[in-house]
């Protein structure tokens, strides 16, 4: 039990003691990515990124799903939200309906 | 950009968000006396919102259920608690069962959108303030995410565990 811990916090700092690591978390977080559009946003390959992403699944961080021939990743959610990441998710909420608001306007 | 100032404030846990619309008081009234009209700027794209009821007086209620990506129902209301058309209004949030009687509890959050005219154009206030963490946490699980989140708290958990 409290080896499978002690993995799992390995896991999770090992997945976050890289720079590119964590930019990669703060994306998907914000929403969801494809590899490739992911892939196109550092300076190396497609595989080196595709291996970032794996690195940061396998902590729990982030999750994949498939939609045709893309592969979307996007953060894990699950866990407890604190205030502030959720006042963040508001945030975008409302960018969406204020959005919706200037359209529906502008529609007229 | 119509947006124009987001501000949050983390002990309050409230939310202002400021945007400025390029039409008359009156048309952004319109949005929110509207039930369609503001059926099509409330929900995500994800989640659409079907107003049910709508009575936008002091003391009215408006019902709503908002339709996730697998067919989900969650059901809402508005407590409506003071309006002054067409400037703004302040109401109270409140989960429902399926017949919008209100979920047990407390209101979930209380909102003032404030509509102010500009030389050419509105500036709006949105102000909403969460009474609970809780209730903050149950606004996004009723299908209102369309962004960010954590780990911070993950690594928290797992810290206390060690």
């Amino acid at each position: 039990m409290i080896d499978q811990d002690e993995d799992r916090a390995d896991a999770f700092f090992h997945a976050l003691a890289d720079r590119t690591r964590r930019d990669i978390l703060r994306r998907v977080l914000a929403g969801e990515h494809s590899v490739t559009a992911l892939a196109a946003s550092y300076d190396m390959s497609f595989a080196a990124v595709q291996k970032h992403v794996a690195v940061l699944e396998r902590a729990g961080l982030l999750t994949k799903r498939r939609s045709g021939r893309e592969q979307l990743a996007s953060g894990d959610v699950d866990g407890v939200r604190s205030v502030a990441s959720m006042l963040t998710e508001l945030e975008d909420v409302w960018r969406g309906r204020i959005d919706r608001i200037d359209q529906l306007i502008q529609g007229d | 950009m119509p947006v124009t100032d987001i501000t949050k404030d983390l002990e309050a846990r409230s939310i202002v968000i400021t945007a400025e619309f390029a039409a008359p008081v009156e048309r952004v009234w319109q949005v929110y006396a509207d039930p369609r009209q503001l059926e099509r700027v409330w929900g995500p794209p994800s989640h659409p919102a079907t107003v049910v009821d709508h009575d936008l007086a002091p003391g009215g209620l408006v019902h709503y259920y908002m339709t996730g990506p697998d067919g989900e129902k969650y059901y809402g209301g508005w407590r409506v608690l003071a309006v002054d058309q067409p400037n703004g209004f302040t109401f109270e949030d409140f989960f429902a069962e399926s017949d919008f009687t209100p979920t047990a509890g407390l209101p979930v959050s209380s909102s003032e959108f404030r509509f102010e005219p500009l030389p050419a154009g509105t500036r709006a206030v949105f102000t909403t303030t969460y009474d609970t963490a809780e209730a903050l946490q149950q606004v996004l699980d009723m299908g209102m995410e369309e962004g960010a989140t954590q780990a911070t708290n993950q690594i928290d958990a797992l810290l206390a565990e060690g």
